[in-house]
């Protein structure tokens, strides 16, 4: 990340969302909102001084509201660039207009409350996409506490305890009390591979986490004991099923085939319900802390950003490739390339390879001046055309334009973002708009062949 | 020797329990949720997950001879949890009838012969008399003495009436008796 | 109001004092119950389980006997009485081959689908409302911790709840009549039903755990609304002492017993002596 930042190549924009993108390949117009960091990035110094100070603490997001951060926080701490900013919905300051603490003890001056959002105008030829994901909401399985067992933890919530420079220092500890946890059981499949009340899906990470989580609570806990509860083992990648078994040769992890049906306190303890179908028991297991390995889904504004970019996206939300084999990161929508869980649960290496490919498909985009496209587009015989626009409201991707050509307002298509749908083409009332290659007259001569009185010539 | 598992079509008892239950068991991953949660798994001769196994894989006499399907609660835990939304108590369900269709020995004959003397006092009197289901039942089953220590407290209690409920008119409950085809036991006819 | 009532087997016999609570909580709530006359057993699950016409023709006669007396809404207290004739309603409504079918096994009518089915937390809620069982409420049951027990109420195929996991239905009476709710692992869980009789040591261990986790929580009683819940915990519950050796004695009662005492109805009409457990925790009230 600090390369990065560092690269004469790279501009990097944090603490900043998209808001408009409009335009086509080789030729965007992006809107983005720089939004006000509070700090002056050029004064900064990193030094941290108002992060001491201030007297405000908040439930920590990226620690998982395991712990607290400042109401002025970096969110972790490798973050680039290595510049706090100012949660203006819990800041003294800001809230109440008290405090004001950090631009007193401020060293190089750089806290700045006036700051505002900043808007930035950006042409570029391509956009890639590596928003990642979110995990599944699981409290709708009431079956296993609903959220109301504070034990009851996800998968990254633990790799958060695990962290030495986390919320609880490394240690593995009981949310409810504090007491180190020594019996561990870890449930698969939450949400994933579950067409009743989650998603149909193989999340795809969750097999390979798990069992190197179960490894490092070894590592922390020696005289701790962590059981799997699974249905099957996705560990399809390289030394990945070797991986597994070391967690169970060497870690001592019990691996238990059955889906958990229900999870309850009695006492201080949790009891996971379970079965091993393997040996046809059912089976329950006492737990000082459950961890579950949660579905992977969309982010929740995954579809909003979707249809900023006018790109498709899939039953659950996860952005469409142009083709599930051959053209995996790129999106259908010319120009636009997908990489990561964006496009679907990905692991690191498949991460990084995607986005690998991205680049040099988007680097491919400005090796030439023209675009070669597919020739099955839809085009407007101006001469027929009224003027009604009834095709610009029907294309699903912005594709036509209207322009003045000989004083009447007449539609274009932009060709490098028509993908031949037909949709303008089955709308136009005067049958201006047609797709090369299947016009009506050129439909109607295929149907009509077959019928034809005299023989044609097939050479 | 081993049992040839494809001598007649593999999907034959998965179609058949398609059609007297409505449930499709090839949608079945074997995840045993349903067993995890099943409050009387550790009685049965068999999980829940392992009779829909012998479903998919045809093994018809092991399904219907467990004594799996009578233990059953039909408490519907397994129904409510299942992933793929099988109807697993409606399969238990189906399994009983198609036993006693087939003439297959109960898994449980004691649990059989329970709804059979309760059927037979809902035939006789239109409701059930409880006193005589249990007092049938005890010596169906050679046991006089079951629970006898229960009977006084109870007596007591007025919690048992002696003599039977009756319903005034029992013609359309043995009319419905007489005629509800499929599944129904011969020790229940007239 | 005027509804049908559909007692079921064991409120005349083993459940007297659901029978008759229900009947208090009613008369006071001026809600008028009249059995259906001449009901006949629902079938329980012995009948669906061995005959699929069977299960269906025993409440089918049920419903047309409801329907010739003009009832609209009948109220069956046994949760298993009340899924029989739900779900067999909501079958005969959508499948006309299955009511000529019907029709023809029983000897009986046709039924024309319009039966509104009730349990007893479903018709408090729905129909009676909570604002008015509040309004009822003479002795507020204050101080006492109560363990809601569903069973398997809120899966039974016709039911339909607030949730089928952590429902709150009953809670929310409990709350209303002044007492307070605890939360408890087993809600939900299976006390074994009918295998009481056929698997005592089955049921002897499902009410353990039952009442285990009851006592665990707090609960000074447990309030049930099925008869073979409230059997199997309390006439079974010497059993359950015996078998494990523990010690409990915690009275389990109906919900509308609990009602009736809140609303100030007479002792002898809520059937406490029936009570193999002993609630004398209710004295006080």
């Amino acid at each position: 990340m600090t390369e990065s930042s560092q690269d004469d190549n790279i501009e990097l924009l944090t603490y900043s969302e998209v808001e408009n993108v409009e335009g086509f390949i080789g030729n965007f117009d992006v809107t983005i909102r720089k939004k006000a960091r509070s700090v002056d990035m050029s004064k900064c110094t990193g030094c941290g001084e108002c992060i001491q100070k201030c007297p405000t603490k908040v439930l920590s997001e990226f620690d998982m509201e395991l712990g607290k951060r400042k109401a002025i926080y970096i969110p972790f701490a490798q973050a680039v660039p290595n510049v706090p900013v100012i949660d203006r919905d819990h800041c003294l300051k800001f809230t109440k207009n008290k405090c004001g603490v950090c631009q007193k003890v401020c060293p190089a001056d750089a806290i700045d409350y006036e700051q505002k959002d900043e808007l930035i105008e950006l042409k570029v030829g391509a956009i890639i996409l590596a928003t990642g994901f979110s995990l599944f909401d699981w409290t709708v399985y009431e079956e296993y506490g609903g959220g109301r067992y504070k034990d009851v933890i996800t998968g990254l919530h633990l790799e958060r305890m695990l962290d030495t420079s986390g919320p609880t220092g490394g240690k593995l500890i009981r949310p409810s009390d504090g007491r180190e946890a020594k019996q561990i059981v870890f449930v698969q499949c939450v949400g994933s591979r579950d067409e009743a009340k989650g998603m149909p899906y193989c999340s795809r990470i969750c097999c390979m986490y798990t069992a190197k989580q179960t490894i490092l609570v070894k590592d922390h806990i020696p005289d701790s004991q962590s059981y799997v509860f699974y249905i099957d083992i996705r560990a399809a990648g390289k030394n990945y099923e070797e991986f597994v078994k070391r967690a169970q040769r060497d870690s001592g992890t019990v691996y238990i085939r059955g889906r958990v049906s229900k999870i309850y306190d009695r006492g201080d303890k949790l009891i996971v319900q379970g079965s091993d179908t393997l040996s046809g028991e059912r089976v329950e297991v006492e737990a000082d802390l459950v961890v579950l390995a949660t579905a992977v889904v969309p982010n929740p504004d995954a579809i909003q950003l979707a249809q900023m970019l006018n790109i498709p996206y899939d039953q659950y939300g996860f952005y469409t490739e142009a083709h599930p084999k051959l053209q995996p990161v790129e999106s259908v929508t010319q120009g636009i390339f997908l990489t990561g869980s964006c496009q679907f649960p990905k692991d690191i290496p498949d991460s990084v390879a995607t986005t690998g490919a991205a680049a040099v498909r988007a680097c491919a985009v400005f090796a030439h001046d023209e675009l070669t496209i597919e020739p099955k587009i839809a085009w407007v015989d101006q001469e027929k055309c009224s003027g009604c626009f009834n095709c610009m409201e029907v294309c699903p991707f912005d594709a036509i334009i209207s322009e003045e050509v000989n004083g009447k307002l007449v539609a274009r298509v932009r060709e490098s973002i028509c993908h031949g749908c037909g949709n303008c083409a089955a709308t136009c009332r005067t049958k201006a708009v047609n797709v090369k290659g299947f016009s009506d007259e050129q439909i109607y001569a295929q149907i009509e062949a077959p019928f034809l009185e005299e023989e044609v010539e097939v050479a | 020797m081993p049992e040839i598992l494809n001598r007649e079509d593999i999907h034959t008892f998965k179609d058949l329990v398609l059609s007297l239950s409505g449930q499709d068991v090839s949608r079945c991953i074997q995840c045993g949720k349903c067993s995890s949660g099943c409050p009387i798994a550790y009685e049965m001769e068999h999980l829940p997950n392992q009779i829909l196994r012998f479903i998919q894989l045809n093994m018809q006499h092991k399904a219907l001879s467990s004594n799996t399907i009578w233990l059953c609660a039909v408490c519907e835990t397994c129904t409510v949890r299942c992933p793929e939304s099988i109807d697993i108590a409606g399969i238990m369900d189906a399994l009983r009838k198609l036993c006693r269709e087939r003439k297959v020995k109960p898994g449980d004959p004691k649990i059989a012969k329970f709804n059979e003397i309760f059927l037979d006092s809902i035939k006789k009197n239109g409701r059930v008399y409880e006193l005589g289901l249990v007092m049938k039942y005890n010596m169906a089953t050679a046991q006089p003495f079951k629970d006898a220590t229960l009977g006084p407290a109870m007596f007591g209690k007025g919690k048992l009436r002696i003599p039977p409920d009756k319903v005034k008119d029992p013609s359309p409950v043995r009319a419905s008796f007489n005629k509800a085809k499929t599944f129904i036991v011969s020790v229940l006819k007239d | 109001m005027e509804i049908g009532y559909f007692p079921g087997c064991s409120l005349h016999s083993t459940a007297q004092e659901f029978d008759m609570s229900v009947k208090a909580v009613c008369d006071i709530l001026d809600v008028h119950l009249k059995e259906i006359p001449d009901w006949n057993c629902c079938g329980a699950s012995a009948a669906h389980e061995t005959s699929e016409e069977l299960g269906l023709a025993l409440p089918y006669l049920d419903l047309i006997k409801a329907e010739s007396a003009r009832f609209k809404m009948v109220l069956s207290p046994c949760p298993s009485c009340f899924s029989n004739l739900s779900r067999t309603h909501e079958k005969l409504v959508d499948d006309k081959a299955l009511r000529d079918r019907l029709k023809d096994v029983t000897d009986g009518k046709v039924y024309e689908g319009t039966i509104s089915n009730k349990h007893v937390l479903g018709f408090f809620m729905d129909e009676v409302g909570i604002d008015t069982i509040r309004e009822k409420v003479k002795k507020p049951l204050e101080g006492l911790k109560v363990a809601c027990y569903y069973g398997c109420l809120t899966r039974l195929p016709g039911v339909s709840m607030d949730s089928i996991e952590h429902p709150l239905m009953m809670d929310q009476i409990i709350e209303a009549l002044g007492a307070e709710v605890v939360d408890w692992s087993h809600k939900t869980e299976c006390c074994g039903a009918s295998l009481s009789i056929t698997k005592t040591d089955i049921a002897l261990r499902l009410g353990r755990e039952i009442l285990d986790a009851a006592q665990r929580s707090g609960a000074e009683c447990i309030s049930v609304v099925c008869p073979l819940c409230q059997s199997n915990l309390d006439v079974r519950q010497a059993g359950i002492n015996s078998m494990y050796k523990t010690s409990f004695s915690i009275p389990v009662v109906y919900l509308t017993q609990l009602m009736g005492v809140a609303f100030g109805a007479p002792a002898s009409q809520l059937g406490f002596d029936k009570h193999i457990v002993t609630p004398d925790i209710l004295k006080k009230f």
